[in-house]
Order: C-alpha cells, then sequence, then structure tokens
C-alpha cells in the first residue's frame, strides 16, 4: 500500500518548494552564526561592539533569527518534503497554498528583521511586554505564523487527500509524523497570535494604554514550551524514520513510534508554567500540575532513547556483532549522514536531563535565569536539533537539486559535526558550570561593581568565548556544504532515506489515526492545565503596564 | 539426539543475533547520568538559602 | 502492539525515577512549604511609592510573625533600591519586591533567592540567610540596554 504513493524522488515543483524554505533558513544560519560570535566575544570582556551597536540588538538577532526564522523554515521545508515523498506529490492547489505560505512568512520575516537593525525592537525573541516593540516588529511576527498555518494547510490536505485514496490504511510514518507536528504547532501557535494581535499589535499601536503581563507571558509560554518540541519533533522523524534506513538497518517498531509522537502532541502544550515557576500571580498548586505533566512528556523521549539504540544494535548485531558492545563498531561513523546526527543524539542525553532539572518546580530556583538555561537550549535546539537537520541537508538539498554528495564534502561534513561537539563542549559546559554558579543569561558583559562572585564567572565566558569561536567555524563550514551541494556539486542522483519497520506484519493501530480522539484529549488537557488559573489572572490582574522602550 | 543439540544450537544463536543487552545496558547508562544530575541539582538547593 | 521485554523494564525505571523526583518535590513543596515563590498580591505600578511595603525598601525588623525581618527591594531601569543592605546572619527573612517599569529577574548569586519581578506583582519568598558573605544581587531578566548594570548587594553579617 505503500507503493502507491512512494516517490522515488521529490516532485521537481516540490523540490523548488522545498528549497525556498532552505534558502531562507540557511541566509539565517549566516545572520544568526555572526550575532552569536559576537556576543560570545563581547561577553569574554575582551572585545566591544563597533559604530554603536547594541549587544541586546545583536541578541535579539540571534534568537529572532535562529530561534524562529532558521528553525521554522528549515521544518517547514522539511516536513513538505517528508509528506511529498511519502504520501505523493501535491496537487497544484496544494503547492499554490505553500507558496503563499512561504512568501507571508518571508516578508513577515523581512519586517520583524528591518525592526530589528532599525533599533526599533531590541525585545529579544521572547519580547516581554512592557518592553513595546515598534508595532511592525509585532506584525512580522503575525505574519511568520500565520504563513506557517498556509504551508500545514498543504501538509494537511495532502494527508487527507492520502487517506481517502487508501481508506483503513494506516499513513505512511513521516506523513503521520509531519502531521502530528503541524496539529501541535497549530494548537500551539494559537497562544503567541492571541497575545500578538489582542494584547500586543493593538497596544504598540497606541488604541490602548496599558497590557496585562501576567496573561501576555501565561499565552506566550502556552506557545513557548511546544516550540521547543515543535523543533524537536523533525529531529526524532530523522533519528526514528531516515537514521535506520542511512544505516542499512529496520526501524525498530512503526507502532510505538508513533505512539510516541501522539503522546507529545498530547503532553507537548500543556507544560508553559514550567517557564514561570518563579513568578507570582500564579498559584503554585497549578504550577505544579503542570510539572507532573511536564514530567510526562519525558516518557516518549525515554522510549525513543530505547528505539534507537535498539535499532542501532540490532543492525550491528545483524551484521556479525557480538558482546554487548561490538555494534557501536558496525556503525557508519564514516557516513556524515549518521554521524553529525548522532552526535545530535548524543547531546541530547545532558540536554533532556538538564531540562527534567529545569521543570522541577522549586528546583528552578537554582537556574532559572541564569546562562545554565542558555547552555541547555543549546544542547537541545542548538545542537541535538541542529545538528540533525545539517544530517538531512547533506542528503535532502541533493536529492532536491539533483546532486551528489561527494567523498569530499562527506568528509567535510564530517568535519563540521566534530568541530560543532567541541566547540559545544566548551560553550555549552562553560554555560552550564557558571549558571550554577548565579551567572544570569541575557546579559552584556558586567563586572557587577567589582563583585568577587561576578569576577568568578569570567574564566568561563572566556570558556564560551571560546567555544563560540569554533562554532562559527562550523557555522561557516556548513554555509559552504550548503551551497556547494545547492549550487554546484556534480549531478546525479541522492537517495532519499525512508526505513522499514522490522516487523512489516505488524499493522499500525488505525487508533493512531483517529484525530478527533487526540485533537479532543489534547484541548482537554489543555482546559485542565490553564483554565482557572488564566482566569485567576485575568480575575486579580493588577492595573495594566505602559509600554517601554528601554534600549 | 544429534538433531536436538542442533536444534538448540541454532536457537541460542537465533536469540543472540537479535538481543537487545546492549541497548538495555545503555539506556540505563542514560537513566544514571538523569538521576545523577537531578540529584546533584537538588543536594545543591538544599544546601543553598 | 508489542512491546519488547528490555523496553518495559527500561520505562519501568523511567517512570518510577520521575515518581520519585515528583514525591519528592510534591513533599518539599506541601509538606515542607518550599515553593517556588508565587505570591498573589498586586500593587498599582504607578504608585509604587506610595504603597505601605514600598514606600521604605530596605530591611525591617517586624514582630508576631513567622519571620523576623521584611528586607523589601524596589526594581526599576536600571537600579535596584537599596543599592546594598546588611542582613544578620540566621535572620529568618521575607524578601519582597516589585517593579515600576518591566519586568525585571531578582536574583541573588549563589542563593535559592531567585524570582521574577513583574509590574503590577509583588514578589515574594522567605529563606534564612544562615551563610555569612557578600551576595550580589543582580538582574536576570532582560529589562533593557543598561540590564546588565543593574546590582545591589546584600551582605549577610555576624
Ligand atoms: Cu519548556
Ligand atoms: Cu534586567
Amino acid at each position: 500500500m505503500l507503493k502507491s504513493s512512494l516517490n522515488i524522488k521529490v516532485d521537481r515543483r516540490d523540490a523548488k518548494l522545498v528549497m525556498a524554505h532552505f534558502y531562507v533558513a540557511f541566509i539565517a544560519l549566516l545572520v544568526g552564526g555572526l550575532a552569536g560570535l559576537l556576543q560570545v566575544l563581547v561577553r569574554s570582556g575582551k572585545f566591544e561592539l563597533p559604530a554603536g551597536i547594541g549587544y541586546y540588538q545583536i541578541l535579539t538577532v540571534h534568537g529572532v533569527v535562529l530561534g524562529l526564522v532558521l528553525t521554522t523554515f528549515f521544518i517547514m521545508g522539511f516536513q513538505l518534503a517528508a509528506v511529498s515523498k511519502t504520501a505523493g506529490t501535491f496537487t497544484n492547489k496544494q503547492r499554490t497554498i505553500g507558496w503563499i505560505g512561504f512568501w507571508i512568512m518571508t516578508i513577515g520575516t523581512v519586517a520583524a528583521a528591518v525592526m530589528i537593525l532599525l533599533n526599533e525592537a531590541s525585545v529579544l525573541y521572547t519580547f516581554y511586554a512592557p518592553l513595546q516593540a515598534h508595532f511592525v516588529f509585532y506584525l512580522g511576527l503575525t505574519l511568520v505564523v500565520v504563513g506557517s498555518w498556509a504551508v500545514g494547510t498543504t501538509i494537511i490536505l495532502k494527508y487527507a487527500e492520502w487517506r481517502r485514496a487508501n481508506p483503513g490504511q494506516p499513513s505512511p510514518l513521516l506523513t503521520f509524523m509531519a502531521l502530528v507536528n503541524t496539529m501541535m504547532w497549530t494548537v500551539a501557535t494559537i497562544g503567541v497570535a492571541a497575545t500578538v494581535l489582542i494584547q500586543l499589535l493593538p497596544w504598540s499601536l497606541g488604541l490602548v494604554e496599558t497590557v496585562n503581563v501576567g496573561v501576555s507571558r501565561t499565552l506566550f509560554w502556552y506557545f513557548g514550551h511546544p516550540l521547543v518540541y515543535f523543533w524537536l519533533l523533525p529531529a526524532y522523524m530523522a533519528w526514528y524514520v531516515m537514521i535506520p534506513k542511512i544505516i542499512g538497518g529496520k526501524i525498530f517498531s512503526d507502532s510505538l513510534a508513533r505512539m510516541s509522537f501522539i503522546l507529545f502532541l498530547l503532553f507537548s502544550i500543556p507544560v508553559g508554567f514550567h517557564h514561570q515557576l518563579l513568578e507570582p500571580g500564579i498559584d503554585p498548586a497549578w504550577k505544579f500540575l503542570q510539572v507532573v505533566l511536564t514530567f510526562l512528556v519525558v516518557i516518549p523521549s525515554l522510549m525513543t532513547a530505547f528505539s534507537l539504540f535498539a535499532t542501532f544494535e540490532s543492525y550491528g548485531r545483524s551484521q556479525g556483532a557480538t558482546g554487548l558492545f561490538g555494534w557501536l563498531k558496525k556503525l557508519p561513523w564514516k557516513d556524515a549522514r549518521f554521524t553529525v546526527p548522532f552526535i545530535g543524539m548524543l547531546a541530547f542525553i545532558p540536554a533532556g536531563a538538564g531540562g527534567i532539572v529545569n521543570a522541577s518546580h522549586q528546583m528552578n530556583q537554582v537556574v532559572h535565569n541564569t546562562v545554565w538555561v542558555t547552555g541547555h537550549f543549546h544542547l537541545t535546539v542548538a545542537t541535538a536539533v541542529v545538528l540533525t537537520f545539517f544530517g538531512v541537508s547533506f542528503w535532502l538539498v541533493p536529492h532536491l537539486t539533483g546532486r551528489k554528495l561527494t567523498k569530499k564534502m562527506n568528509k567535510l561534513a564530517l568535519i563540521q559535526g566534530y568541530l560543532w561537539a567541541i566547540g559545544m563542549t566548551f560553550m555549552s559546559g562553560a554555560m552550564h558550570a557558571a549558571g550554577l554558579l548565579g551567572a544570569p543569561r541575557r546579559s552584556s558583559f558586567s563586572e557587577y561593581g567589582g563583585a568577587a562572585q561576578a569576577a568568578e564567572w569570567i574564566p568561563y565566558q572566556i570558556a564560551q568565548a571560546v567555544g563560540g569561536s569554533i562554532l562559527f567555524i562550523a557555522i561557516i563550514l556548513m554555509l559552504y556544504i550548503f551551497v556547494n551541494l545547492a549550487f554546484f556539486a556534480p549531478k546525479g542522483e541522492e537517495e532519499f532515506p525512508v526505513g522499514e519497520a522490522a516487523n512489516q506484519t505488524e499493522k499500525a493501530p488505525m487508533v493512531f489515526e483517529n484525530w478527533k480522539l487526540w485533537l479532543g484529549i489534547t484541548v482537554l488537557l489543555i482546559l485542565f492545565a490553564y483554565t482557572i488559573p488564566f482566569i485567576d489572572l485575568i480575575k486579580n490582574a493588577p492595573p495594566g503596564a505602559q509600554g517601554y522602550k528601554l534600549w | 539426539m544429534a538433531k536436538a543439540e542442533l536444534k538448540s544450537d541454532t536457537k541460542t544463536e537465533i536469540e543472540d543475533s537479535s538481543s537487545l543487552k546492549g541497548t538495555l545496558v545503555s539506556v540505563f547508562f542514560v537513566g544514571f547520568f538523569i538521576v545523577v544530575l537531578w540529584v546533584g541539582v537538588y543536594f545543591l538547593y538544599l544546601d543553598r538559602f | 502492539m508489542h512491546m519488547h521485554k528490555f523496553e518495559k523494564i527500561w520505562l519501568i525505571f523511567g517512570v518510577t525515577a520521575l515518581l520519585v523526583f515528583l514525591s519528592v518535590l510534591g513533599v518539599s513543596a506541601f509538606y515542607l512549604g518550599n515553593q517556588p515563590p508565587s505570591c498573589l498580591a498586586v500593587v498599582d505600578p504607578t504608585k509604587v511609592d506610595e504603597h505601605e511595603t514600598f514606600k521604605e525598601p530596605g530591611l525591617k525588623k517586624v514582630e508576631g510573625k513567622d519571620w523576623d525581618y521584611e528586607l523589601v527591594f524596589v526594581a526599576q531601569a536600571f537600579a535596584y533600591t537599596p543599592g546594598t543592605v546588611e542582613v544578620p546572619l540566621g535572620a529568618k527573612v521575607k524578601v519582597i519586591a516589585t517593579s515600576k517599569d518591566v519586568i525585571h529577574g531578582f536574583g541573588v548569586a549563589g542563593t535559592n533567592i531567585n524570582m521574577m519581578v513583574e509590574p503590577g506583582y509583588i514578589s515574594e519568598i522567605v529563606t534564612t540567610f544562615d551563610k555569612a558573605g557578600e551576595y550580589l544581587v543582580l538582574c536576570n531578566e532582560y529589562c533593557g540596554s543598561g540590564h546588565h548594570l543593574m546590582t545591589s548587594m546584600i551582605k549577610v553579617v555576624e
């Protein structure tokens, strides 16, 4: 049943749409990476920004361009490719909707970027009110979200079409996963769209005087946590489905992969309070409830860890590996398509462990808003996720452009991955350590009036500068590889790897495709976790806050 | 007798080639890391005022 | 849907560990009172100076409460009031803070005193200053171009 829709090659017209997303994503990597380099240099205390450029302007560029633009564009492109490959070429109508979405997102990105460059929006990528950016910045972000909904519609329409054409059949695994992530994203972005459209936009236009800070933050974090899972799930798609094929093995279990994605859909959203554990206006019992729900979302990641190791071990043993860890030697370490995402998987071990610490209710007092948190998400999104995206690019870009990943590029790609691992070990490691000592995140270089404690942090900041510089070299290398694969690599065929399940006779239970059920539970959980504290925030609201431009 | 032996041999061999012992040990290493980090930070929390 | 025996063992271990974590946190929070700062009181951010608690920032001895002192901070871009304060060693103190403008992050390095300070809201945490030393108070939530220059100092003295 899969064969009827499985394309050997992504259709050329769909490929163009995907590549359009990738161009924006990799331009974002260049701009955001440069901003990151400047930040670590400033924070080392040995370098000052020229021409009156503000540290926080650069920091806003870094966060918006990498956290919102690179991720969203890459993910949308990747999911389009995965669906086009496994559920079939898009119809002209579907593709047109995708293009409209792409352009809306791009216009929004440019609008927001211009405001940041004009220093009208140095509010960081979390844009917490009552810091008030130019209204065009909020408008731009709204367009990015609305555009992503249009691209998501393309995926949803294709899925629906596939189901109609294949009644009673479970959808192709990659299409299923892309659909789950699209639905999670859609439900989650309603929160950020609400605060921007209902609160921040009218307020920045001067139509209303003040803003309800507590409500705005809660709506933002209702979106903010699923945002990180929106980044992670595409990496999981690659780990579950593509990596097994790349190494020559099988998907450990199709059904368990689907189950873990359903669990992510259910438990990624009603957990935003774990970012608001230390703030006033929210009853601690409701915070604890969301902490419990946060811990539930750990379970699908535990399942993923098992599945991945099992895939690797099964493959190794099928190649004659013996002993407890003999299978490790059978893995294709010389293949960047495997090794670079594998580094990402390894990074997810400390990343996930740190995440559990962050979400641990009162323990959050030890790490909240320290640079530990920055170290944490540079392991999650900036290593586990991004290295997987790079690993995907090594085959997907040439697949789409009709070129080949040459031996030389593969070698450079491996070096790029190693450099990333080294640079990030320095940078993220130093951030974690300094954070435990109390060093704050999101802060320019400061001696804090000569405080002894602040002096202890400086060696760690120098380590971060060393790590960050190595990472920047890795970024340049990655951009070189991307440009090569997009425009210069020799013409040829590059495989789009889609793994097969180890057990072909086991059909995925159809209940996984029952979206009324899953979306219903998702909504119920959200209502359960948010209704009462949200009403409290509105009912007990203090006088609203007026806007400030303090940069 | 010889036949039976052969049978049991193949059986152990199949079991070995599909064994997930290494996986079990690996995930428990992950679990150990999570517990150690969590307990470490928890004690830091207890130690501080 | 089939699940491998080892995966079951792993998930039982993992879920048990998570339950143990949650139990420890829950007992500490709900029975020992170690909740994260979650004060529900509000204040008009434009009238902070007139507010009973905030008109005189600094350390005050109090009677008949579960704590011996109240330590009041007012945050605004880009300074804390008071700029330095001495606290007697071993004092049980309720730290109270609010903001006159944007969101700030009231963090005391090397301690568990860490709370968001938001305009309109009062933030509180009760703790016993049981280790002598100089503790840097800083702002750990971005508040504008002088964010990294916001400081104060708590000196815990015998
Ligand atoms: Cu989160
Ligand atoms: Cu600040």
